[in-house]
């Protein structure tokens, strides 16, 4: 009885957040998402998610904070070396027979995807004629991705990754050091566009030839993955690359006749 | 024979009517399970899913190894698959393991809780959450605290609580936490153990 409450609950809560702040997570996984309100419940002091969906809305500043909860924001640099490792010897050779490059980092939270694969195409000769888009719905992620500033505790894990992901040069080169940080290269930054994007509610907007979106999926239910493999469906061009995280796939999607698996241990697909 | 339950619960109480059966291993757990998993016989019904904490690469091999020594059929838990009876699925590595609405499994990037992804608590309290007092929860030997909640969960919603009997365990820590946060319904061995599962599972007492 209790549980069937907390489902009322948490709906009636996904459905204040949708139309008061158009922010849509009625399409995502609920255990999870029911995980982290009852934490959001906590650490705003309510004892129930209708109070706390009272507070959400009629404090509008504590949203911003909500969202934290909302959306999941753990990553990593070279997170799963051996997917950037397949990058490098699988797709990059055929991504050098064009002459400008578009690439979509969705979900690319506060940026370590992205400059993981920046780093990537420099070294492997490719970064100057590219352009990354990274979009995600959180805006606070956003601005963290944008100032690729990260905890100097980190950068041993990141330096571990990008040697096992076949890295050339040392990571040290696209950083420097400063009070306790690290800040990545603005040489880097120049080629990424960071925007506010969400493959739950808007639409494509651009043709690409590589898009990575990895460890998003698994937070929606299967409606909207649906919806979001469509969008990468449509934005990627013909023979254009698709890579999910390490335990994603297009096993259960009607999209999947439209990609062949290029490196299936890595979740690299093609589209055909 | 019957069982002894410090909350006098008895065995006849849940013969089928368990659904699902969740198990949290850490230090020690590989052996553990490798006397627990290949003793449930072919009929067992119930959906078996497993958390063992593992050093975190990228494909797990525990899945192949237990699916040549059971009789049930065991896979890596793939995200958004329904949940079959009759079979152990195993946490992924770096992952949490969830149960949703259907039954059906998820998979989570969350931040590892207590240190560990995947996490015995969450996998135990979402199961709960599904399962209700159609779940089984057990706590087998580990060297740390996790699972404790989660067990506590699995009672909370009416739930069969199993701990290993610490002075069994490799590591007793982590049935020792979970004892101490509330009683358990069996304090068992593992042989023991096995014996309790056949009878809940709907198959024969071997
Ligand atoms: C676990 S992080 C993954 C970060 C990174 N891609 C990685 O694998 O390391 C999930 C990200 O998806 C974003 N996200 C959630 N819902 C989204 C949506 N509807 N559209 C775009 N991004 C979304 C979250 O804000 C979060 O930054």
């Amino acid at each position: 009885m209790a549980n069937k409450d907390l489902d009322i609950e948490l709906k009636l809560l996904l459905d204040a957040i949708y139309l008061k702040y158009h922010y849509d997570f009625r399409g995502y996984a609920m255990a999870s998402l029911k995980r982290r309100m009852a934490m959001a419940a906590d650490h705003f002091a309510c004892r129930t998610l209708s109070q706390l969906q009272d507070r959400i809305l009629h404090e509008p500043h504590l949203f911003p904070e909500l969202l934290n909860y909302l959306t999941v924001q753990v990553s990593e640099m070279f997170r799963d070396p051996s997917y950037f490792r397949a990058l490098r010897q699988s797709v990059v050779p055929l991504l050098r027979t064009y002459p400008s490059l578009k690439v979509w980092v969705a979900g690319c939270s506060t940026g370590e995807e992205v400059y993981s694969l920046a780093i990537l195409l420099r070294e492997e000769g490719l970064l100057e004629r590219t352009l990354i888009y990274a979009t995600d719905i959180n805006t606070q992620a956003l601005q963290k991705a944008e100032a690729g500033v990260y905890a100097v505790e980190r950068v041993a894990a990141f330096t571990h990754n990008h040697s096992q992901s076949g890295g050339h040069a040392s990571l040290s080169d696209y950083y420097t050091a400063a009070y306790g940080n690290v800040v990545f290269d603005r040489a880097l930054k120049k080629h990424i566009v960071f925007s506010d994007h969400s493959l739950a509610t808007d639409s494509v907007f651009a043709e690409v030839q590589l898009l990575s979106c990895r460890n998003v999926l698994i937070y929606f239910n299967r409606e909207l993955q649906e919806r979001a493999l469509g969008l990468f469906k449509d934005s990627l061009c013909r023979r254009g690359f698709l890579g999910l995280g390490a335990r994603e796939s297009l096993r259960f999607s009607q999209h999947a006749p439209a990609f062949s698996s290029l490196v299936w241990e890595d979740r690299i697909f093609q589209k055909v | 024979m019957d069982f002894e339950s410090p909350t006098g619960l008895s065995t006849a109480s849940f013969e089928g009517r368990i659904d699902a059966v969740v198990v949290g291993a850490s230090a020690g757990g590989v052996e553990a399970l490798g006397t627990l998993l290949p003793a449930l016989p072919r009929e067992f019904r119930p959906t078996v899913l497993v958390v063992i904490h593992q050093p975190r690469e990228r494909r797990s091999l525990l899945a192949d190894i237990f699916s040549a020594r059971c009789a049930l059929p065991v896979q890596e838990a793939q995200d958004k698959e329904p949940a079959q009876p009759g079979t152990i699925y195993f946490a992924p590595p770096d992952y949490h393991l969830l149960v949703d609405d259907g039954p059906s499994l998820a998979l989570s990037a969350d931040e590892p809780v207590l240190f560990s992804r995947p996490s015995i608590d969450v996998l135990f309290e979402s199961a709960a959450d599904t399962y209700g007092h159609r779940l089984a929860g057990l706590i087998l030997t580990g060297a740390n605290s996790d699972g404790a909640r989660g067990l506590a969960a699995v009672r909370q919603a009416g739930g069969v609580t199993l701990v290993q009997r610490p002075d069994t365990a490799l590591a007793a820590s982590m049935p020792t936490a979970a004892l101490a946060r509330g009683p358990a319904d069996f304090v068992l061995s593992l042989e023991q153990m096995a014996r309790l599962l056949r009878m809940m599972g709907g198959g024969h007492e071997g």
